[in-house]
């Protein structure tokens, strides 16, 4: 499988995304991210590396399994199943998702790649995948699917990450797999506070604190 | 040493971690600061030989910000013993050993000489402080919290995405691993400008989230609001000086390929938005500790502002980080004290301060003049040079906004506090057993003191310290100390006063 196709695919995840309201679809399109991302340093050939595999393997298993399972349980024990009002509808955000994804090539074409990078597509999709998260973050409720967005976020990352990979495995290996333990450690004990103290994830209790 | 500052801090939390009299626990605290601010007094001496391709060592610059966190640790060390006897209903486990893990953290970040270990060191900051911010226990410290963790990792990622930027930037002209700071700036004119440009604004929008700069600052007033006070002053000055070192770092880079025009820019605008905006949300603000959460925002928009003049602005921006930490420390601290007295933190039913807690009321006046440019104290010499550089330089009209600001910023914090402080007594107020004593506010009248004798006096060695690190951040400055960085185009040395 060529690694555009799967990097094609990915961007087309973004938008299902954001499309998206009902909360346990979201989780189930961030696990299939997940898992395209994990295949596509394979798709690039980059699997004889054993550290790129190993990153690999964390990735795909905190991404694919562990996240989903911790947001899945938070979710059965609240009890939501969609989004309700979120701060900027699914048209809108779907219109704003597809403008991302244009700016994102109109911004990597400004960005020069090094003679001989084979996969060009890695920036843009690194740029408009992060654009997707950001505006998950910024556009919705529940805290739920707010650690979906930053997931997402982190996945635009994940994926510039595998422009250097290669060259820089220490930096880009580190930086990327202590980014997940955030994602899972932290976020996973604080939902787990805001259900307790608010029966629900839905940020808007979240809102007591303003000017 | 270098390790040993880090892995000291560390090994104090892990012994607080496992003592279980909270009273012993408490008074590791005030031990372990006074032994890392020593074990630091004593590293300064060698900042000048670190070695090129050093993972971790002091140079100036990181030594300067070190001691400006290490002294305010102390300050707020000294404070906690007493403040935890006062809340003995909660848990004081998890509260020392963030405190004290902070503390390393912090050590490892301003010595690391790589941006990749900079960013893990920030972002474990980021995780160490906010169990402190759910100190409370309470749905408004939660919902801080939150804001808190998931604005701090949203910034952390994209200075994590910055960084990477930067690598790009290097391996694109052929500068390959290990990329420390020192590397990077020799080599900065091999650099992609492109990849360049986008890891340093990428890099000031995440450091300056976690910096707290408008418009990224918005968990900034929940979180200051809802911690405790000695929290609120180590996030004012402490997590926040960490992460200024770290945009500062990519800023010497930035500077060392001859970009820092383009840079400046980006950082006095940034500063100019900061300044602004906290003086409009500071405008009739009820809640003194968010009003202080204001008053930081204002204070990181003159730290970047200055930076982005350059020259002795730039020297006077890092002065000031100083200054800000230690009034900074008094102002949180006493608000944390008045808090107390009155179990609330708003005004209608926070009036007349000075009589109950004199002390506290005072320091707390205090604390604004200083903070706001009341001379002899330090704030006051660092503003009045940021402008005078500012005009002096041909920013003329930056500088004369930044005037205009401050005094507006002055006049909109004065209502708040005067009330506070003078207000006359109204009958909502509730009674509390709390009353100042000596352990609640001798730290701050010390930190007081010190911002003052700044003001009046700085020490040779840290004056020698002060310039080198405003010469590693800002090239410009004194060309014939670096002249292992080929940088400073003429329009960087045009911009330069001439003292």
């Amino acid at each position: 499988m060529s690694p555009d196709f799967l990097i094609a695919l990915t961007i087309l995840s973004n938008f299902v995304l954001v499309a998206t309201s009902r909360v346990n679809k979201a989780i189930q399109i961030a696990v299939i991210q997940g898992i395209l991302l994990g295949l596509i340093p394979l798709a690039m050939g980059l699997g004889r590396h054993p550290h790129i595999l190993f990153m690999v393997v964390a990735a795909i298993a905190v991404k694919g399994w562990l996240i989903p399972f911790l947001l899945r349980r938070a979710l059965h024990e609240v009890h939501i199943h969609r989004e309700v009002d979120p701060y900027v509808g699914y048209t809108l955000s779907l219109m704003l998702c597809a403008l991302g994804t244009g700016l994102s090539l109109i911004l990597a074409h400004m960005l020069p790649l090094k003679g001989g990078t084979k996969v060009i597509l890695l920036v843009p999709a690194a740029l408009s995948t992060l654009f997707t998260g950001f505006l998950i973050l910024v556009s919705r409720r529940k805290a739920l699917t707010q650690v979906v967005g930053y997931l997402i976020l982190e996945n635009g990352i994940y994926l510039f990450g595998l422009l250097l990979v290669e060259d820089m495995p220490m930096l880009v290996e580190t930086g990327i797999l202590l980014d997940l333990f955030v994602g899972v450690f932290v976020m996973g004990i604080v939902i787990n506070h805001i259900r307790t103290a608010f029966d629900s994830t839905d940020t808007r209790h979240l809102a007591e604190l303003r000017d | 040493m270098a390790l040993l500052l880090i892995a000291f801090p560390l090994l104090a939390a892990l012994a607080a971690y496992l003592v279980n009299s909270s009273t012993i626990r408490a008074r590791i605290l005030p031990a372990a600061g006074t032994l890392h601010l020593a074990l630091l007094l004593a590293a300064l001496r060698h900042w000048d030989s670190l070695p090129v391709n050093a993972w971790l060592g002091l140079d100036a610059l990181g030594a300067w910000v070190l001691l400006v966190i290490s002294t305010l640790f102390c300050i707020c060390a000294f404070y906690a013993p007493s403040y935890l006897v006062l809340r003995a209903d909660r848990d004081s486990r998890i509260f020392c050993v963030s405190l004290l893990a902070f503390l390393g953290l912090a050590s490892l970040l301003a010595q690391a000489r790589h941006p990749g270990v900079a960013w893990v060191a920030m972002e474990t900051t980021t995780l160490v402080t906010a169990p402190l911010i759910y100190f409370n226990r309470n749905r408004r410290s939660l919902e801080a919290t939150w804001k808190y963790l998931l604005i701090g990792s949203v910034g952390i990622a994209l200075a994590l995405l910055g960084t990477l930027f930067l690598a790009y930037a290097a391996h694109f002209g052929g500068v390959e691993e290990p990329l420390h700071y020192t590397r990077l700036m020799q080599h900065a004119d091999l650099l992609s400008r492109p990849w360049l440009r986008a890891a340093f604004v990428l890099c000031l929008v995440g450091y300056g989230t976690k910096m707290g700069l408008a418009p990224l600052h918005t968990w900034k007033p929940d979180a200051y609001g809802e911690t405790p006070g000695i929290v609120g002053a180590l996030l004012a000055g402490g997590v926040t000086s960490c992460a200024f070192l770290a945009l500062l770092r990519i800023y010497g880079v930035v500077v060392a390929a001859g970009e820092a025009r383009f840079a400046q820019e980006l950082l006095i605008g940034f500063g100019m938005l900061s300044m602004v905006w906290a003086m409009v949300f500071m405008v009739r603000q009820v809640d003194f500790k968010r009003m202080l959460a204001y008053s930081s925002v204002e204070h990181m928009g003159i730290l970047v502002f200055g930076i982005g003049i350059g020259g002795t602005a730039a020297r006077f921006a890092l002065y000031h980080l100083a200054a800000n930490a230690l009034v900074k420390s008094v102002l949180f601290l006493s608000a944390g004290n008045i808090h107390r007295s009155y179990s609330s933190k708003t005004l209608p039913h926070v009036t007349g301060a000075i009589r109950r807690t004199p002390v506290s009321g005072w320091l707390f006046l205090l604390g604004f003049l200083a903070i706001t440019g009341l001379p002899p104290f330090a704030p006051f010499i660092s503003e009045f040079n940021i402008a005078a550089g500012a005009l002096t330089s041909g920013h003329t009209l930056a500088g004369a906004a930044f005037l205009v600001l401050l005094a507006g910023i002055f006049i909109a914090m004065s209502e708040t506090v005067l009330q506070v402080v003078f207000g006359t007594p109204s009958h909502q107020r509730v009674r509390t057993p709390y009353s100042d004593t000596v352990a609640t506010t001798a730290p701050l009248i010390v930190a007081l003191c010190l911002a003052g004798l700044l003001g009046l006096w700085l020490p040779k060695p840290m004056h020698t310290l002060l310039e080198h690190a405003a010469v590693t951040v800002d090239g410009s400055m004194a060309p014939r100390e670096v002249p292992a960085v080929p940088l400073a185009g003429p329009v960087l040395t045009a911009e330069v006063p001439h003292e």
